[in-house]
């Protein structure tokens, strides 16, 4: 079938009052630059539904695979255009239309015109029930069912004719960058890039850090933090990635503090590092992928003390979840694949044998007082030397 | 300094082999089945590489089959060994301490039904005789033991092996894996009374994705890849001509200069191994091979040591397996296993690998680096 434009339906987005041409104006931003790449398109607001159309050949699935990752979209209509507006063209369009577009003739449907095109010599009534009575003729295994029909046969009659009924569910949320911007701790397991992606469904714009820490960590383990954010950026846009070096200061913690305590003193400075690179970067907030008992460090108690150093909100959208419930959204964007990688499982050094799974937040202050005139150096020397690298999919 | 100790991994491709190769794909690109010029003349690389790789080996052309590399010859020698004899028996034996692509296609037969034996090692990694005796009975329809350990250069005593196998199973047919020999020991498969053998390019500075594997005249395999019936119906498949042609040329060099790139890799390996043996907690685990090292640095995690030398420009593989991923990673550290190293050493062993190509200055620079890295990584162990 031969779809010459698209139609965006977007729902919460009608909500937002009198910010609404904003939140449209973004998602039609984003719609756009992800489709840049896939051919010449025409985007544009009308009457609360944002059109799509076509200007040069396109890769049907193509653009419809890119915009079910943009988020804001609830569902995309692909839609025929017709430029010839008497009813006999129109009969002739909708019998095709209904013919190609499904593969059985056989569901109940109705047929819903608008006639914005007053000029037409019929209304919207008259039109229904003629395009009734030839789809019926045309395909007699169709029956109509006004009151709850399996299809919704839409004729819009303008100074061209549009032609749609099927809806491809979207991503749903929110335009990516209506709504601030996060930093997001990324590890390389299956949490940290589900986290990230939750938080930019919500149109958060995300940046994101890395802790690496050769000779303990490898430059595949980095490898593939950069494939996860490139990943998540297919649905968030493009993710800058700030890669620390942290190892002068896991080597620092593990020579001065008590081992057990090592994970949860490691966290918080790399709660307070992400922080400095938020606020340097104009983020409110940042985002992790715990999940409450899901490691020792993961315990309520662990969570309480590790987010004692938090100036800001850290967002852990993944907290009230079971492992199970994340691997399936893992697996829905396409991340789980790379996140079970080996890599990182290789290098548990500074993991401790018996971590503390109740710490005390005294008792953590204490042990970190004994990095005092050690760690400043080290920490200051990590922001100095901070790698950034732009990760973007192939298409956005 | 740059000092690339992994070429049992892979080596550097020869610079006229490169140019061989190159000369191919740009001139004599045709398909060798094809009739016309073209044709003929793409033919005539992989006739002479054949021929090449016949000499070298004392055995007959038409023995020799061009694959894609040494997983392939593996697989076509023993899935389609053990397809051609399973009427006549179902006991397959192999080692504990071979290659994943060997391993790998006896995991599969096992998964089929046949009866698989593998045969442990002695402390050095050499396959226990006796074990392997015991095992032969009137069932064994295949034997397959490599000729080098890739992780430690135990030599395995082939012919011994050969001698033993034909006497009590005359039927079975024997197979060996000497991806890891190849270039570095004269192989003369007839003499040594193997049936099967398996080589591969990228090892002796040909390309990757070549490979070869005689086939003694008489011994029957099914082919594991069909389509239009190239070489003489064992490996269907357009010939590889360029990368053919590379690895006999690669092949032809490692020949002639054989004993003096041995001597020269021997003379680096020890010079590595009574460095860094000196060092306190420093075990060599090395077998006989020219070419490779395996070297245990108790109490360092063997990934830790490996991207601490990458740092410093010196390029290893990590011999065994990352003790937090056991399930996942068993295969890679079996040898080591198999010879009944300790925990310590198991996860905390490299291997060193030389070519022709590596130096003094290098082993020297390496080993300056370790005495130096060795105190400071020791410090960081998981406790």
């Amino acid at each position: 079938m031969d779809y010459k434009a698209f139609m965006i339906k977007y729902a919460e987005i009608g909500t937002k009052g009198k910010n609404r041409y904003i939140f449209e104006d973004i998602l039609c931003r984003n719609i756009n630059r992800k489709l840049k790449p896939l051919g010449d398109f025409y985007v544009r607001k009308e009457q609360g539904r944002i059109f799509v159309e076509a200007n040069s050949d396109y890769d049907y699935e193509d653009v419809v695979e890119a915009l079910g990752k943009v988020f804001g979209i609830v569902g995309i209509c692909p839609v025929v255009v017709l430029n010839e507006t008497d009813f006999d063209s129109i009969k002739n369009a909708v019998i095709t239309y209904v013919d190609k577009a499904y593969r059985k003739h056989n569901f109940t449907f109705k047929v819903n015109t608008r006639r914005n095109d007053k000029s037409f010599p019929m209304t919207s009534m008259e039109v229904n029930s003629e395009l009734g009575h030839y789809l019926l003729e045309a395909f007699p295994d169709m029956k109509v069912d006004v009151h709850e029909p399996e299809e919704i046969i839409n004729v819009e009659i303008r100074k061209t004719v549009y032609i749609y009924s099927i809806t491809i569910p979207g991503p749903g949320g929110l335009p990516v960058g209506t709504n601030g911007k996060g930093m997001a701790l990324l590890s390389g397991g299956i949490d940290s890039p589900v986290a990230t992606y939750m938080i930019a469904k919500r149109g958060v714009k995300m940046e994101a850090v890395y802790y690496n820490a050769p000779p303990f960590t490898s430059e595949r383990a980095k490898q593939k933090v950069i494939d996860l954010a490139t990943i998540v950026a297919d649905y968030a846009g493009s993710i800058r990635l700030h890669i620390v070096n942290f190892a002068e200061i896991q080597k620092a913690i593990y020579d001065n503090c008590p081992h057990e305590e090592l994970t949860i003193i490691m966290k918080r400075y790399m709660i307070k590092i992400a922080e400095e690179l938020a606020k340097a970067n104009d983020c409110q907030i940042t985002v992790t992928g715990e999940s409450i008992g899901q490691v020792s460090s993961q315990t309520v108690f662990s969570l309480a003390v590790i987010n004692d150093v938090a100036t800001m909100p850290v967002m852990r959208p993944c907290i009230g979840m079971d492992k199970q419930e994340i691997v399936d959204i893992s697996e829905k964007i396409g991340s789980y694949e790379t996140s079970i990688l080996p890599y990182e499982d290789c290098c548990t050094t500074f993991v401790a044998k018996h971590p503390v799974t109740k710490p005390i937040l005294s008792a953590i202050e204490k042990s970190e007082a004994k990095l005092e005139g050690i760690i400043e150096p080290l920490y200051q020397k990590a922001l100095e030397t901070v790698e950034v690298i732009t990760c973007r999919s192939g298409n956005n | 300094m740059e000092a690339y100790f992994d070429n049992a991994a892979t080596t550097k491709v020869l610079p006229q082999v490169k140019d061989l190769m190159v000369k191919i794909m740009e001139e004599d690109f045709g398909n060798p089945s094809s009739l016309h010029m073209k044709g003929v003349d793409a033919e005539k690389y992989v006739r002479q590489g054949r021929e090449t790789l016949a000499r070298l080996w004392k055995v007959d052309k038409s023995e020799i089959i061009f694959t894609s590399g040494g997983t392939e010859s593996n697989n076509m020698a023993i899935i389609g060994a053990a397809r051609a004899h399973e009427k006549e028996g179902h006991r397959v034996i192999t080692s504990a301490v071979e290659h994943a692509s060997v391993a790998n296609p006896f995991k599969y037969l096992e998964e089929q039904g046949f009866d698989v034996v593998r045969i442990g090692v002695d402390e050095r990694g050499i396959v226990k005789l006796d074990e392997l005796e015991a095992a032969l009975n009137d069932d064994t329809i295949l034997v397959s033991i490599m000729y080098v350990n890739n992780e430690v250069g135990a030599v395995m005593p082939v012919k011994d092996i050969a001698d033993m196998v034909h006497d009590i199973c005359p039927k079975a047919v024997f197979h060996v894996d000497a991806i890891q020999a190849f270039g570095k020991f004269h192989l003369y498969p007839k003499r040594m009374g193997i049936d099967l053998m398996s080589v591969s390019g990228h090892k002796i500075h040909g390309p990757k994705g070549s490979g070869a594997l005689f086939v003694k005249r008489g011994t029957r395999i099914v082919p594991i890849i069909l389509g239009g019936g190239q070489q003489q119906g064992y490996r269907s498949g357009t010939e590889n001509v360029p990368a053919i042609a590379g690895m006999c040329l690669a092949a032809e060099i490692a020949d002639k200069e054989m004993d003096e790139r041995c001597a020269h890799m021997k003379a680096l390996k020890d010079r590595l191994i009574s460095g860094l043996t000196e060092l306190e907690g420093v075990y060599s685990n090395s077998g006989e091979a020219c070419h490779i090292a395996s070297i245990s640095f108790t109490g360092v995690r063997s990934e830790i040591m490996l991207h601490t030398l990458e740092n410093s420009g010196i390029y290893v593989s990590s011999g065994s397996a990352c003790s937090s991923n056991k399930t996942q990673n068993k295969n890679l550290s079996s040898t080591l296993h198999a010879m009944g190293l300790s925990p310590e050493r198991l996860e905390s062993t490299l291997r060193f690998s030389f070519a022709y190509d590596n130096t003094e200055e290098q082993v020297d620079y390496a080993i300056n680096v370790i005495k130096k890295e060795l105190p400071v990584l020791r410090k960081y162990v998981r406790k």
